[in-house]
């Protein structure tokens, strides 16, 4: 199974060790481009762009190819952040792991279930990881940045942040960062229905990290990623704090809530289903972002004890 | 996108699925001539994208003229749980011997379709007894599949074949149509073996639209809710007093989940996008003033990248050019706030700290306004 850190950071001794290159599809695009500036300010080390009728083109000096397979072989780069129109999501990600691509970050929004499926089914045949579609990015604080994500509410730190929503993991990381509990990754799972990673995946892609001290989950309603994650932690006796926290309490039955996967038909995806397993997996769930810290200070004040 | 009763069942028709025979109206000129070819007795059920309608008593047996007079006007009435009554349908009764449910449905966490049966159909799908669940691949179901199925639920001979017949269908119809949900519920077993699909439900993946046109003619969007896509809006209206405003799905939920838990009533969710600009709020404010019951807006923005100052213009532009006249509580993380503060002093926006102090003020000022 290929490794998130390792393809994120890099081991000690490498020539790329923490500067990791990026490809960015649909870079000359008006989203794409700012993100562009956003993550070189960061550091994050952007290598080179793609859009098709753009080749031989450079945007804030970076080199804009034609196809991915021409980036790739130019930079060597594993990792690619999309952000083409969703109608285009299925041939540019296709082409990114055609050529190659091991960590692919998927931005864009409104991406069909069929198309989705296409493509979690072609990463698990080329042994590749996918994040999103409907992601924020990934992030971990001070080194890499590959997403959407304002840069001022992360801090390095030891604490993971999974989060099924963008704009609730910036503020659960702001709270966070404010009652110094840094964050050693953070990573938007996406809102919709069918997950390039699914939380219960990523969960096991960070879970064994060994600059972690605890892990919190911001969920929100349908599907049963949180019921699942919650056996899952019971199963494999998961022994770090974890803390949760599920938007969607008050939302209507049957209503497609923002995020095409937060909908609750009958039982399943209810907050009350979530909650409850949660509970049984001894994982304390927040009433509002801003308790998190609180929770998780609990917790790991428990752990110390012991 | 959810169809309704009767676009589900004209969909489950063009596949070869049995349906009742029945008419469409929305005004009852066109029911009375409906009801004339169909002939008495039928069942009169309102067309809304909710279930329940039974017990609410939105689906009612019609017996003859003088009752179709009054229980035509009285359904199309109807609100069930928010929802409105969108058309009528006017159906024949069938003889029924047995109920049973059938569904596939887009299994999330498994990555597949999964069809459940039973044999105890026609309650909602929460109270299904004897649920016999298989999970079958991204494709087509395979016709031994559909007959272990309708073996487990108990059927044999006619109704079994016409069961596989009707389970393989409904599987085309959710491949080809990409629906994340196709239901019959209940699936009925009639006197003489036949099976018939008394009712419909069927929710397609509103992402896949765009290569689906066959389907615009069963898209229907209020003004409001074709206003705020345009925007690139999620809007849904809901039943209280105060519109719950921010950027992003899950901060919207959010708020709006602590806002009930302090006892306020929200209007709507409605989530801007990820971003937010002097446009989407101003625009934002726009669509909430089409809405008559709102007595107060909830703002909750997390600012990140944008300025709390740019917010901050869009609401004194929207009072100053009047199209808000209702308080607004708004909290928005970010840079800039001392100076947002300063330039809403004054105005009817008020501005805090946290999103827990904005509710608290809304919720009383809102209430004490009655």
């Amino acid at each position: 199974m290929a490794d998130l850190f390792e393809l994120l950071v890099g081991k000690e001794g490498e020539k790329d060790y923490k500067k990791k290159p990026v490809i960015v599809q649909g870079i000359t695009g008006k989203f794409g481009s700012f993100h562009t500036q956003q993550m070189l300010a960061y550091g994050t080390n952007v290598v080179a762009g793609v859009t098709p009728g753009k080749g031989g083109q450079k945007l804030e000096g970076i080199s804009i190819y034609e196809t991915m397979k021409d980036a790739v072989n130019a930079t060597g780069a594993k990792i690619s952040i999309v952000f083409v129109p969703a109608k285009f999501f299925l041939s540019a990600t296709v082409e990114a792991l055609e050529a190659g691509i091991k960590l692919l970050i998927a931005i864009p929004e409104h991406v069909p279930v069929k198309d989705a499926l296409t493509i979690v089914d072609l990463a698990k045949k080329k042994d590749a990881i996918v994040i999103g579609p409907n992601t924020p990015g990934i992030i971990i604080p001070g080194i890499i940045k590959i997403g959407i994500m304002p840069a001022s509410p992360f801090k390095p730190g030891r604490i993971a942040v999974l989060s099924r929503s963008g704009t609730l993991m910036y503020e659960v990381s702001h709270n966070l960062s404010l009652a110094n509990f840094g964050q050693s990754i953070c990573l938007g799972i996406g809102g919709d229905p069918i997950n390039g990673t699914p939380l219960i995946e990523a969960f096991d892609r960070i879970r064994d990290g060994a600059n972690i001290d605890g892990v919190v989950v911001v969920g929100e309603i349908g599907g049963d990623a949180e019921e699942m994650l919650a056996q899952h932690i019971i199963d494999t006796k998961f022994d770090k704090p974890v803390v949760a926290y599920i938007a969607g309490r008050a939302a209507p039955k049957e209503k497609r809530m923002g995020h095409a996967g937060a909908i609750i038909y009958g039982n399943y995806g209810s907050a009350e289903s979530k909650v409850s397993m949660y509970a049984k997996a001894n994982v304390p769930v927040a009433k509002r972002p801003a308790e998190i810290p609180m929770l998780l200070a609990g917790k790991l004040g428990k752990g110390r004890i012991k | 996108m959810r169809l309704l009763e009767y676009q589900a069942k004209s969909l489950f028709s063009d596949y070869g699925i049995p349906i009742p025979k029945g008419f469409t109206s929305t005004t009852i000129e066109q029911g009375r001539k409906d009801a004339s070819v169909l002939g008495y007795p039928f069942v009169i059920k309102a067309q809304m994208a909710v279930g329940g309608r039974g017990k609410a008593g939105a689906i009612q047996k019609c017996h003859n003229a003088d009752e179709f007079e009054l229980k035509y006007p009285e359904i199309m009435q109807k609100v069930v749980k928010g929802e409105k009554t969108k058309a009528i349908l006017l159906e024949k009764m069938a003889d029924i011997k047995k109920e049973l449910y059938l569904s596939l449905f887009l299994n999330r966490s498994k990555r597949c379709y999964t069809i459940i049966s039973s044999s105890d159909g026609g309650v909602e799908i929460e109270s299904v007894k004897n649920q016999v669940i298989r999970e079958v691949g991204l494709g087509n179901i395979e016709t031994k599949t559909a007959e272990e199925v309708g073996k487990e639920v108990g059927l044999k001979d006619k109704a079994l074949s016409q069961f596989v017949d009707i389970l393989l269908k409904l599987s085309k119809v959710t491949v080809e149509k990409e629906a994340e949900l196709a239901e019959i519920n209940p699936l009925a077993v009639l006197k003489d073996d036949s099976l018939l699909a008394l009712d419909g439900k069927v929710i397609i993946d509103d992402n896949a639209m765009f290569r689906h046109d066959e389907l615009r003619e069963f898209q229907e969007v209020s003004e409001l809710e074709e206003r705020a896509e345009k925007s690139g809006f999620s809007l849904v209206e809901l039943d209280g007093n105060i519109a719950v405003v921010g950027n992003g799905a899950g901060l919207v939920m959010s708020t709006l989940d602590m806002l009930s838990d302090h006892g306020g009533k929200p209007a709507c969710f409605l989530d801007v996008g990820g971003g937010a600009t002097t446009d989407t709020v101003y625009e934002a404010l726009t669509l909430i003033s089409k809405m008559k019951k709102v007595k107060g807006i909830l703002v909750n923005l997390y600012g990140g990248i944008v300025k709390t100052t740019t917010v901050a213009t869009a609401f004194i532009k929207a009072y100053e050019n009047k199209i808000i006249d209702v308080p607004v509580f708004a909290r928005m993380s970010g840079a800039e706030a001392d100076k947002s503060k300063e330039m809403l002093k004054g105005s009817r926006t008020k501005m805090f700290d946290t999103i827990e102090d904005a509710i608290n003020a809304g919720v009383i000022e809102v209430n004490k306004s009655g």
